[in-house]
């Protein structure tokens, strides 16, 4: 007598720890072998596209903080360097060194949270509970300077808003020395750790080829060993007067995205050292005053200033008739906003291109013949973050 | 190629009546071609030892409602080889079909969709074409210039029901849009319109 067996199928989330946020997954089970997996996505979708299309390009800033936000000013990057693009503006030197060093740190932030979460979702809590403590020192270097621990509106087409507060160079500075020796202890904890290799190693795998043609970039795709940075192949504001190197893994699959993120850690830890070296005082954003807004002290003394003011907090600046993409390396790929200005002082449209998205849609692919508790690993190392993916 | 000028170059002699336009700003190029013909380039574009743009960055839409031909279609690559982009575009009617990549790029699958769902352009030979980014059972597409910015319908427990309902969009207050052209006659007030309309009625 033959029995029929049917494959079971399984709802993953949309309230589910390991999700890393509202991920719906449906999976096709026979027994413990992953079949088919179908993400069902956007319940985050807030419209950021629609939203930026009727917001002036300062009032854009705030919502690329909302995009991945683990490490916002990163996203914030691209889009002013799209607007400074098509003016064609120069960002003042110390400028360039105060973007790289957030970015730098908004790497170190998102890696955190991707590494020791990862490794939560395998089973192990103290890298969680030791990681997150950094992540709070690094927030409140946010704070500082920008108000606000997550959402910064930070950077400006031209610059950034405001200069760094006294002292906190020196605090940076000194948390650069201590850093390290967490990564030491994360890595203790887990590079060697048996566990954490079984359910790692050879797990999720992605071919050279494979990893092109499903769009990855970031660590999916250096993870797999071809030596991509944006940082290093397109480079962007003071990157090419840095010296940094790329990891780059060579099975690629999870272990080997693993230990790609905790050597990017330790890169980012001398980017910002080299940054704070080398910043000197001067000008933090463009003089142009059609851009970038006056001092209040400058308000008080000028007409023009307090003109200008008004204007560019009302109308906002207006940026030509362009279409350009630019692109940065954000902490979990290629990051890119596909700008149109059609002359106003709102942009006409404003596609997000979210790492997040096309890393997501290859599940299937990767998922295929794993069993179901392989599901969290692989989903912890693609690094989702349903902001960047829901837009 | 390394060179953005030879590698335009190549490519306008090697496609040469597929392209329509070719144009280099901020370094990188811009080809307009026709609808029919973009599965050819998109192979020639991948295959070819010259130009080697293996990856699909993005695929995305521009809506110009007032425009005969209503929709821009974009298309961007990355060659990692010699570290080139391209974007690559046509202009579509607005019930017109085209071509998916998804037998060039798997990695178009979703990004069509999103395509789809946002725009509404419909796409011939895709595998599961289905809304991605927007609710289940929403309609309209957001992202065209004639959707409201307030959407058309709003989400709410009913304490009746004992359900989650959906009802059309009631707002407290006019969404603003000011024209700074002419500060004083910009703003439509919907509100205003519709109320008007419900004492005709």
């Amino acid at each position: 007598m033959t029995k029929k067996i049917k494959n079971l199928n399984l709802n993953f989330g949309p309230q589910h720890p390991a999700a890393h946020g509202v991920l719906r997954l449906i999976l096709e089970l026979d027994g413990e072998v992953v079949e088919k997996a179908d993400p069902h996505i956007g319940l985050l979708h807030r419209g950021t596209e629609k939203l930026i299309e009727n917001k002036t390009y300062m009032q854009a800033v705030p919502y690329f903080d909302r995009l991945d936000y683990v490490a916002p000013m990163n996203q914030e990057h691209a889009f002013a360097l799209a607007i400074e693009k098509i003016l064609d503006i120069d960002v003042p030197i110390r400028a360039q060194y105060i973007r790289v060093m957030f970015c730098e740190i908004g790497r170190i932030l998102s890696h955190i949270l991707n590494v020791t979460t990862q490794a939560l979702d395998v089973g192990a809590l103290t890298p969680s509970l030791w990681g997150f403590e950094e992540r709070e020192t690094l927030m409140t270097f946010y704070e500082r300077a920008s108000g606000s621990r997550l959402h910064a509106n930070y950077f400006r087409a031209g610059g950034v808003h405001q200069d760094l507060p006294a002292g906190l160079e020196n605090d940076i500075a000194k948390f650069c020395e201590t850093f390290p020796r967490i990564i030491n202890d994360l890595e203790n904890l887990l590079t060697d750790n048996r566990i954490f290799k079984q359910r790692n190693v050879d797990i999720g795998v992605v071919t050279k080829d494979d990893a092109l043609d499903y769009s990855f970039s970031g660590v999916m795709i250096r993870g797999s060993g071809i030596p991509w940075d944006l940082r290093k192949s397109q480079p962007y504001d003071c990157y090419d007067q840095l010296e940094f190197k790329i990891p780059v893994g060579k099975n690629g699959d999870c272990y080997d995205r693993y230990l790609c993120r905790i050597e990017e850690m330790k890169e980012s830890v001398s980017i910002i050292k080299q940054c704070l070296a080398r910043m000197e005082k001067g000008p933090i954003k463009t003089f142009d005053g059609k851009i970038s807004p006056p001092s209040k002290a400058e308000i008080k003394q000028s007409m023009e200033a307090l003109i200008h003011h008004f204007k560019l907090f009302t109308e906002g600046y207006r940026v030509p008739k362009d279409e350009i993409y630019t692109a940065v390396e954000a902490p979990k790929g290629e990051f890119g906003v596909y700008l149109i200005s059609d002359g106003s002082s709102k942009p006409y449209k404003c596609k997000i291109r979210a790492p997040g998205f096309s890393h997501l849609q290859s599940m299937d692919y990767l998922i295929k013949g794993h069993m179901l508790a392989d599901v969290p690993a692989v989903l912890g190392s693609l690094d989702i973050v349903f902001g960047e993916v829901d837009r | 190629m390394n060179n953005l000028i030879d590698l335009e170059k190549k490519i306008n002699s090697e496609l040469t009546t597929k392209i329509n336009k070719t144009s280099i700003k901020h370094n990188q190029i811009y080809i307009e071609i026709d609808k029919g013909d973009l599965i050819d380039v998109v192979l020639f574009l991948k295959t070819n030892k010259d130009t080697k743009f293996r990856q699909l960055i993005d695929i995305t839409v521009v809506d110009y409602p007032e425009e005969t031909q209503r929709f821009k279609i974009v298309y961007l690559f990355l060659s990692h080889e010699f570290n080139q982009r391209i974007v690559l575009s046509y202009f579509i009617n607005e019930n017109e079909l085209i071509s998916s990549l998804t037998s060039v790029f798997p990695s178009a699958n979703w990004m069509e969709r999103e395509v789809f769902d946002m725009y509404g352009v419909n796409f011939k030979d895709h595998p599961d074409l289905r809304r991605i980014l927007t609710d289940y059972g929403f309609e309209g597409h957001p992202l065209r210039k004639d959707f409201p910015l307030t959407g058309n319908s709003e989400v709410r427990y009913s304490e009746e029901k004992k359900k989650v309902i959906n009802e059309p969009v009631k707002l407290e207050q006019n969404y603003r849009n000011f024209d700074y052209e002419s500060p004083w006659e910009g703003t439509k007030y919907i509100k205003e319109i519709s109320e008007t309309n419900d004492k005709k009625n």
